[in-house]
């Protein structure tokens, strides 16, 4: 049924059965009609439009609300793959909060010589103002999105930790619905286990993140940069459905040592703030004295322990990709344990031997900014044009400190359909990770970003990707 | 609820309110170039007066015909009245405020901001505009109805209702009030053609031509009509009407919050003052002022809703 390719299907074994997970699937798909399932992909897209699931793309005027393309085809993950994942990234998740702990503290793992000192005193996402600051309950990262990538049946790689602002929930909640809307006869016959309580999981862990000197409920905020940020679909949607107050800078500020909003019955304190607004423009009083969209003394309340902000500033230190390469020294230095997670191996072109060895195989190697995200900035040798590469092989050698290589990673597929039929797509998986004082949450799923063109191995929205329904089978 | 929150809900349904009164007073003025082509300059001129905007038009440097003035009111970005500049506005308003509308209010505004920007493109050829302001004012009614139908009627209900009554109180009386004179019992040309069509055009701006043949019959007279359009609490675009829902959402939420609000006690006044000696005293005191005054009411009563409910500060 699927195109034969040279990289690890995840529907379909080498002689054209269903691998185990997509039986279920596969039977169904045997019954359906190309026309009409396309045709029902462009309902799914009306859909979209119509609920205002867009996203921004900075710099294009014209089409300034884009939607995610968006494919029918589930991404499915058995119970037990899920199972190994969960327990790593759980693991990788406790060490990340160890390290960032650690790293506005004592610093322990750059005494015990575990990485080098620069890399964090040099490193901008290193925050100076978080020393010694320990967030209410200890948790610095209280929403992680790990990125994953899949080459065969039992090999998962991590790409990318973001402990930021991670986004792309609200895809994985839609997509998820459009499917039951769909294709409400798949559920009934396969077990999928469910997503849909996520934001009220948030909420949860939030709350339970609150500063201890919180009475009664706690009030949970987030704060968004307003209706033109390119996430603003998802700040709304996520307030929405968590039954909390979405608000911007303006209408907070600092009453009585607390950070309150304006409401329509005067100013009411917030506990916990999850905020969508980045570092820099968190607060004009500590940090970029130009923000308009930050709250003027955050940051005093939040280090005299009156307001959770989740995440933490300063947590892009754990997510650098200069930092990158030492995480499974990290995750043993904390856990004790060797990571079960495995990273891509990474050279770090501000060491000579590294950058030689980039230089001499730049058309095999993916070269990343280690401050860039988004796909922006980045270089896939393999699909690179001569000049692309003379290009940037001048931007390298400038400055080797901004970049990181990979090897090209030959990235499982999961078919997506075509007017041909289904046809194999490049694929990562994006898993939402809450972090509270008390537990470790993973909802079963994520979000599946595909890479639409064929060949491609970008799956950013920005680049021409789309997603997929993520699909974890019942036990 | 956010004070932003309560600011952007009054306001995007004023702006919602405002697309489909432009709609009308299109329609109205529409009407009398087919069937009155004589008189069509001047009343464009006074169909862009109602709609606050002839200045705007003049600096343009367009002319007063009636593609100019429909396109104008239609589709022009540099009027902020313009339908396209209210459904924009309103859809902005209501993407703020998402948080506070239900998925099936938040979904009539989009598709409604989807379907009317695609219609609006490009300029309206004459005869697709009756089939354009239909449409216009059956998308307002998609999201009042799908309002109605799936919200709660609590704080968040309250300020979108008052935003509309404001609006659509501001609108009926810069209708009188651009049209008062031929309302008046001096204006002596009484019985003439032209009268009929000024009369008509006030009717018809405020979709009230049948409602009034029901109530009045065949006697059609200036002071009927503006007790009709002032006085009439039937009359659901009368100022009277609008006066009442004001009054009302504003004690449901002095109720609500538990407070004594400056607004409901300015707004409760103006109610009983309303009118008080009936169509005769407002006549005897002058129609115009009697708008004029109205209008600095409300304008009034918009600022102290504001601040009663911490909209900007």
């Amino acid at each position: 049924m699927n195109e034969k390719t040279p990289f690890f299907d995840e529907l379909q074994n080498p002689d054209g059965t269903a691998r185990a997970p997509y039986a279920g699937f596969d039977d169904w798909f045997q019954g359906q009609d190309t026309k009409h399932l396309l045709k029902k992909s462009q309902e799914a897209e009306t859909f979209f439009r119509r609920t205002g699931i867009t996203f921004n793309v900075y710099g294009q005027a014209e089409a300034d609300e884009r939607l995610i393309p968006f494919d029918i085809v589930p991404r499915v993950i058995s119970a037990a793959e899920w199972g190994r994942l969960k327990r790593g990234i759980e693991q990788r998740v406790r060490a990340i909060n160890a390290f960032l702990y650690d790293i506005y503290h004592r610093q322990e793992i750059i005494r015990a010589g575990r990485i080098p000192k620069e890399l964090i005193a040099q490193n901008d996402a290193f925050l100076p103002q978080m020393i010694g600051v320990t967030p209410p309950g200890g948790v610095y990262t209280h929403i992680v999105g790990v990125d994953l990538v899949r080459t065969g049946p039992d090999e998962f790689f991590v790409l990318e930790d973001n402990a930021r602002t991670p986004s792309g929930v609200s895809y994985m909640l839609e997509n998820r619905e459009t499917m039951l809307q769909m294709f409400p006869e798949l559920f009934s016959r396969i077990k999928v286990q469910e997503v849909s309580d996520y934001p009220m999981r948030l909420r949860r862990s939030l709350a339970a993140s609150a500063p201890a000197m919180t009475t009664g409920k706690p009030v949970v905020g987030i704060l968004t940069p307003g209706i033109h940020n390119s996430a603003y679909f998802e700040h709304s949607f996520l307030a929405d459905n968590m039954g909390v107050e979405l608000v911007e800078g303006h209408d907070c500020r600092l009453v009585d040592g607390r950070i309150a909003m304006r409401t329509t019955r005067g100013y009411k304190a917030i506990d916990v703030l999850y905020r969508r607004v980045d570092d820099e423009y968190l607060d004009p009083l500590t940090f970029n004295p130009n923000s308009v969209l930050g709250i003027p003394g955050i940051m005093d309340v939040y280090r005299s322990g009156g307001i959770t902000i989740a995440n933490a500033p300063g947590t892009g230190i754990a997510d650098d990709k200069a930092i990158y390469s030492y995480m499974p020294d990290i995750v043993e230095f904390y856990t004790g344990e060797k990571a079960i997670l495995q990273n891509v191996p990474t050279w770090r072109c501000s060491e000579p031997d590294s950058l030689a060895y980039v230089l001499d195989h730049l058309s095999e190697l993916v070269v990343k900014e280690v401050h860039g995200s988004g796909g922006y900035g980045m270089l896939v040798g393999p699909a690179a044009s001569k000049k692309e590469l003379a290009a940037f092989r001048k931007k390298l050698t400038a400055r080797p400190g901004n970049y990181i290589a990979q090897p090209t990673l030959a990235l499982s597929t999961v078919p997506i359909l075509t007017k041909a039929g289904l046809a194999p797509r490049h694929v990562d998986l994006r898993p939402f990770v809450l972090v509270s004082p008390d537990k470790i949450d993973i909802t079963p799923g994520g979000l599946t970003r595909v890479a639409l063109k064929k060949g491609s191995l970008v799956v950013n929205s920005s680049q021409g990707g789309g997603t997929k329904d993520t699909w974890v089978l019942g036990e | 609820m956010l004070g932003k929150t309560a600011g952007g809900l009054f306001w995007m349904f004023r702006y919602l309110e405002r697309s489909e009164n432009t709609a009308r007073l299109i329609e109205a003025g529409f009407r009398i170039a087919l069937t009155r082509p004589d008189s069509s300059a001047d009343e464009w001129a006074s169909v862009l007066d109602t709609a606050g905007v002839r200045g705007l038009f003049d600096m343009a440097d367009r002319t007063y015909d009636g593609a100019s003035v429909i396109d104008f009111l239609l589709r022009d970005p540099a009027n902020p009245s313009s339908i396209l500049t209210s459904i924009n506005a309103a859809r902005s308003n209501a993407r703020m405020v998402r948080t506070a509308l239900t998925r099936e209010v938040w979904e009539a505004v989009n598709e409604s901001w989807m379907t009317l920007t695609d219609t609006l493109r490009r300029p309206v050829r004459e005869a697709d505009l009756p089939g354009v302001l239909s449409l216009i004012r059956r998308q307002s009614a998609l999201v009042r109805g799908s309002m109605h139908g799936s919200m709660l009627r609590n704080d968040i209900y309250d300020f979108a209702r008052l935003g509309t009554f404001i609006e659509r109180a501001d609108n009926t009386a810069r209708i009188l009030d651009v049209k008062y004179y031929v309302l008046l019992p001096s204006f002596t040309q009484i019985g003439s053609s032209l009268d009929n069509v000024q009369w008509e055009t006030i009717l018809r701006s405020v979709a009230g031509e049948r409602a009034f043949r029901w109530l009045n019959g065949p006697d059609i007279n200036p002071k009927g009509i503006a007790e009709f359009l002032i006085l009439d609490g039937r009359m659901p675009r009368s100022l009277k009407f609008c006066m009442s829902k004001i009054s009302d959402n504003l004690s449901y939420l002095e109720q609500d919050y538990g407070v004594e609000l400056e607004s409901l006690k300015v707004a409760k006044s103006q109610r009983a003052n309303i009118g008080a000696g009936g169509i005769d005293a407002i006549f005897d005191d002058g129609l115009h002022e009697f708008l004029t005054q109205f209008l600095v009411d409300m304008a009034q009563l918009g600022t102290l809703i504001e601040q009663d409910f911490r909209f900007y500060g």
